[in-house]
Formats: C-alpha cells, sequence, structure tokens
C-alpha cells in the first residue's frame, strides 16, 4: 500500500486521506511533545531560568552547579547501588523463580498470581507498606527484640546509610514477579528437545540451565535487563512514599531532584539539567541495545 | 536435580510388562520437597505485607501499640476503613480518601476510554493503511517511549497552561492518552497486522472506507486486545503519581497523592491502622482489576512491559 506514490503527484497529500487524520494524534505527540518537548528541555537546560523560562544562555553553568551540588551526588551514588543491586537481585531472583516454576509443578497460576501481585499494586502503596514493616518501633526490628534478641537493629529508613536498601527491598518486592513472568515466558520458548539432548548426555540440571539455557535466552535476558534498568532511572514515587527523600537527603534520586527543583524550588534550570542528566542515562542504555537489537539485523 | 531417577526407573516399569511409561514420582521425593518449600517460603515473603496490610488495618491503636505488626488483631475494628474513607486528614481538608477515589475514577474513565480509542485507530491505520513518513512517526513514538517522563513535563506544562487546562481534569486526561500511546499504539498494530489480510482486502473490494472497515470489521474481532489494553491503562493510570501531582490542583488530585499526602503528613498523631486501611483501599482497584483478569494481564505487561 505504499509503492503507489509515483502515479498521481499532485493529489499526493490527498491520498489515504482518512489515514492521515486518523493517524493526527500519533504525529502530533511523536513531533510536538516526544521530539520537540525534548529538544526543548535540551535547549533550555543552557539556560538561567529561575521562576519562568527564559532563553537567556549562560552555557554549561547548571551542569557545573548540578555536579556540585551534595545533593545531586546523592542521588547518582544511591541510583547507581539501588540499580546495580536490582538488576543483579531481579534477574537472579527472577530467573530462579522462574525455573522453579519451569519444573511442571502443580498450582502453578496460584503461584504465578502470588508473585506477580505486587507489580499491580503502585509504587506509592508499595512505599507506604514497606515503610510500616521497617518502622523500628514496631515493625522488624521491634518483633524480634521481643522475641529475645534485645541489641538486634534493623532500622533501614531511620539510618542515612543504608537507608537506599530499604527503598531496594520494597523495589524488588514490588518488580521480581514482572521479572519472573518474562523470563519463564522465555523458558517456555525453549525447544523440548534440548532438555531431552541434554538428560542423554547425562548433563546435570543446574549445568544445563547455566551453559545451555542462559546462553539461548540471551535476547530475552537482554530484553529484561533493558525493561527494568529504563524502570529504574524513572523511579520516583517509591522514595517520595517510602522515605520522601530522608533522613536528610540520604535516599534522594535523580527524578526527585528534578522535580524539586522544576515545582517547588522554582530553579527551572537546575531541573533542565538534571532531566537531560537523566535522558543521557537512558540513552546510555538504550543505544547500544537498539544498535544489537535493530542495527545487527540489516547485516544479515 | 535427579533427573536420573527418571531415567533408571524407566527400563525397570517396561521389563515388567505393566502400563509402561516413566514411573511416577512420588510426591515426598527429596526434590519436590526442595521445590515446593523454596515456592512456598518465596510466595510467604510475597504475601506478607499484604497479610501485615490487612491485620493492621483491623485492629485499634492501643492494640498497634503493644502488640507486633504480625500478629492477628484480638478485637477487629472497622473503624480505621470508616476513617480512612471518610474523615482522614491531608493537611489540606479532612474527608479521607472518597475524594482521591471519585478523582480517581474520573480521571481513570475517560483517559482508559480516550487513548484506547485513539491508539486503536493510531495502530489500525499502520497496520492496514500505511502512508508515506507513517513509520517515521512510528518509530519516534516508540523511542520516545524510553525518554523519562521528566524530560518531557515541563513542555507539556507550558502547552496545556497556554492551552488554559493546565491542572484541571481534561489536561491530566490528555496527558494521559499521549504517554499511554507508544505502547498501545504497538499492541493494536501488532495485533491487527496479525489478522488475516483477505478479511481488509475483501471489504475494500465491496466499497467499505477507512471508517467502515475499523468499526465494522477490525473492531469486533478484536475485543481480547481492547480488553488487555483496557486492563493495563486501567491498572497503570490507577497507580500513577507524578502526573497527578504534576498536571493536577490539590481538589482534584487522584487517590495515590492524597494517600501519600495522607500517611506522610506531618501534623497529628501516627495512626498506622488508618495508614494501612488508606493503603489497601487505593490498592484495592488494581488488585481486582487483576485477580479478576489473571491471564490476561499477565499477557497485557509482557506487551506493556516497556512502560516500565
Amino acid at each position: 500500500m505504499t509503492g503507489q506514490a509515483h502515479t498521481g503527484r499532485p493529489r499526493r497529500l490527498l491520498r489515504n486521506l482518512s489515514s492521515k487524520i486518523a493517524s493526527i494524534p500519533m504525529m502530533l505527540t511523536a513531533v510536538v511533545i516526544f521530539l520537540g518537548g525534548t529538544t526543548w528541555t535540551v535547549v533550555y537546560s543552557f539556560t538561567n531560568s529561575k521562576l519562568l523560562p527564559r532563553a537567556n544562555f549562560v552555557g554549561l553553568d547548571q551542569y557545573e552547579r548540578l555536579w556540585d551540588a551534595p545533593r545531586w551526588i546523592v542521588s547518582i551514588q544511591n541510583l547507581a547501588i539501588y540499580g546495580a543491586l536490582t538488576l543483579v537481585f531481579s534477574l537472579v531472583m527472577g530467573f530462579v523463580l522462574a525455573a522453579l516454576m519451569d519444573q511442571k509443578i502443580r498450582f502453578e497460576n496460584t503461584f504465578r498470581t502470588i508473585f506477580l501481585y505486587p507489580f499491580a499494586l503502585s509504587f506509592i502503596v508499595t512505599g507506604l507498606v514497606w515503610q510500616w514493616i521497617l518502622n523500628p518501633e514496631f515493625g522488624v526490628q521491634s518483633v524480634v527484640r521481643a522475641l529475645g534478641w534485645t541489641s538486634f537493629t534493623f532500622d533501614p529508613l531511620y539510618n542515612a546509610d543504608i537507608v537506599i536498601y530499604g527503598v531496594l527491598i520494597a523495589g524488588l518486592w514490588q518488580g521480581t514477579g514482572l521479572v519472573m513472568c518474562l523470563l519463564l515466558a522465555g523458558l517456555r520458548g525453549i525447544d523440548e528437545d534440548i532438555w531431552k539432548a541434554a538428560r542423554v548426555d547425562g548433563i546435570p540440571m543446574w549445568k544445563t540451565y547455566l551453559f545451555i539455557i542462559i546462553p539461548m535466552m540471551r535476547p530475552v535476558f537482554i530484553t529484561t535487563l533493558v525493561i527494568i534498568a529504563s524502570g529504574i532511572v524513572k523511579v520516583y514515587d517509591l522514595v517520595v512514599a517510602q522515605t520522601s527523600g530522608g533522613p536528610g537527603i540520604a535516599s534522594e534520586v535523580p527524578a526527585k531532584y528534578v522535580y524539586d527543583y522544576m515545582f517547588q524550588a522554582q530553579n527551572l534550570g537546575q531541573g533542565f539539567a538534571a532531566s537531560t542528566m537523566m535522558l543521557v542515562t537512558v540513552a546510555i542504555i538504550i543505544v547500544p541495545w537498539a544498535y544489537l537489537e535493530f542495527g545487527g539485523r540489516k547485516r544479515v | 536435580m535427579s533427573d536420573s531417577v527418571a531415567l533408571k526407573s524407566a527400563p525397570a516399569a517396561a521389563s515388567k510388562a505393566e502400563p509402561w511409561g516413566a514411573k511416577p514420582r512420588r510426591a515426598l521425593s527429596g526434590r519436590n520437597i526442595m521445590l515446593y518449600g523454596t515456592l512456598i517460603v518465596a510466595a510467604l515473603y510475597y504475601l506478607l505485607p499484604l497479610y501485615v496490610m490487612i491485620v493492621t488495618s483491623l485492629k485499634g491503636m492501643p492494640e498497634i501499640r503493644l502488640g507486633n505488626i504480625f500478629s492477628p488483631p484480638l478485637e477487629i475494628t472497622f473503624e480505621p476503613w470508616a476513617k480512612a474513607w471518610a474523615s482522614a486528614c491531608t493537611g489540606l481538608n479532612c474527608d479521607g480518601l472518597s475524594r482521591g477515589f471519585w478523582n480517581s475514577v474520573r480521571i481513570t474513565v475517560p483517559s482508559t476510554l480516550i487513548s484506547i480509542l485513539v491508539a486503536s485507530v493510531n495502530g489500525y491505520a499502520l497496520a492496514n493503511w500505511k502512508f508515506r513518513g507513517a513509520d517515521i512517526f512510528f518509530t519516534i513514538l516508540i523511542v520516545g517511549a524510553f525518554i523519562p517522563y521528566q524530560v518531557m513535563i515541563y513542555p507539556i506544562v507550558i502547552v496545556l497552561r497556554e492551552m488554559g487546562i493546565y491542572g484541571t481534569l481534561t489536561g491530566l486526561v490528555i496527558v494521559h492518552t499521549i504517554f499511554g500511546m507508544p505502547i498501545l499504539t504497538l499492541l493494536f498494530r501488532n495485533y491487527f497486522s496479525a489478522l488475516p489480510e483477505e478479511l481488509f482486502k475483501a471489504a475494500r473490494i465491496d466499497g467499505a472506507g477507512f471508517w467502515q472497515i475499523y468499526l465494522r470489521i477490525m473492531l469486533p474481532m478484536s475485543l481480547p486486545i481492547f480488553v488487555v489494553a483496557m486492563i493495563l491503562q486501567i491498572t497503570g493510570i490507577w497507580n500513577d503519581f507524578l502526573f497527578g501531582v504534576v498536571f493536577t490542583r490539590p481538589e482534584v488530585y487522584p487517590m495515590t497523592v492524597q494517600l501519600n499526602n495522607i500517611v506522610n503528613s506531618v501534623q497529628g498523631v501516627k495512626e498506622y491502622n488508618v495508614n494501612m486501611a488508606a493503603t489497601l483501599l487505593t490498592g484495592a482497584v488494581p488488585l481486582i482489576v487483576y485477580f479478576v483478569s489473571g491471564r490476561l494481564f499477565v499477557r497485557g505487561i509482557a506487551a506493556g512491559a516497556v512502560k516500565g
């Protein structure tokens, strides 16, 4: 339906008109919001806009200020810790769960329902529940102390050194079910004959997983990785609900930095610069993946 | 782990000329204990927060101060639920979550309908009526799905302000339609492309046009995908916090924002039971959608995972 462009030049715009009209929302979104909006923010990150956006360019000033701000440094460190551990733990836990689920078990649907339900909940709900469970006065710490271990200390949300791990526990609880589901779908896509061949050769199951199945599932793992990673960069509501960035600035994350500077500190330039840095982070994750995924295919 | 067991038992069973095939595994083999043991422990970990929410919300405050959070309530009270719904304070007002609930309903229903309508027509145009350049827009749309929302928020604020709908429900509905578009368009485009092309061609020969084919043929044939899209959008929009807080005023805050304001408001004594009741109430809608929809939800997130 695309190759007919050369026949009637004058009326080319009118051809397929309904389709074009129907696609107006998509074109506007793509061009005005996604392309235009992103460009606008990047351009204005080089200005000294405060309360209102102003086209007064000051070069890299905002970025210098950003990287000098202790709060931004803490945010980036938190994101790095949270991100690395989320990737490792959710992939490992998700894969172990998926492998267990793939053993032709009974009640598979029940288990799946249980592992996945946190994913249906919002980050706000997740954050608030774990805020309550990790509450040192009433939660896990007090329960263990009541059992007799009186010196037991586990108060991640009130200890600046480990607060990000408290957030991590909640984040993993919410997101691992999704990873399990994606990997389980990948496992189901493996040919049954591979298993039979491995069994005939007498290869133990764990070795089959490690050296045959996991390498075969590379594309699934990469897609999952990209999904988790682009979610990590956006982490915001979880921190707002669970810790509000505290104690002090110990659990701040970049997305919260952006929001606070844009809508509360009335310092738009900083907000734009910080959000541009978020964009750069995502690009670092996405571009190599897109290249491998789509760039490679053309050569074949 | 002990798959050799199955292999060894196979010849033994065959030699007896009894019903053949692999020997059924005993229910209580070491392997099964390990397998189900691990799964059950994991399941308990996942269920624990839900359990804690429920028991806490049914206790009175004196009991919470004395007991531990895992013990079941001695005296069941529904007062925290009533208070969370009707009279909990956010710092701005004291009419509980009910206001947020109705706001969320008024946000979620039109956003879901409009976003699905727009995206399904988009997907249909891309699948069956592709025009020159359509793929360029589609690529931008899909790549855009990975851009952090924070990058695009402020330009949208400006656009909505210029249109005079910044802070209103209409504005928020538009925002949800925009950000739902990449994944939904992809979903519908893939679905419509997989339908047999003969149907489309036959309808064309019979003289049906763009909208006629969409309404009479495509729409009735794709109810399952519409349900998947609805599940995706209802849970996604109900759970949204960022857009709610950026694009609405306090009077029209959605439930998640209201919940956060109730629980994390600094003034007054913390009422943990009311907080947990409020949390459960906010989680109830997506949970119900999740439990009712079952496998369709899994299908939706497999497609919608890109939204992250």
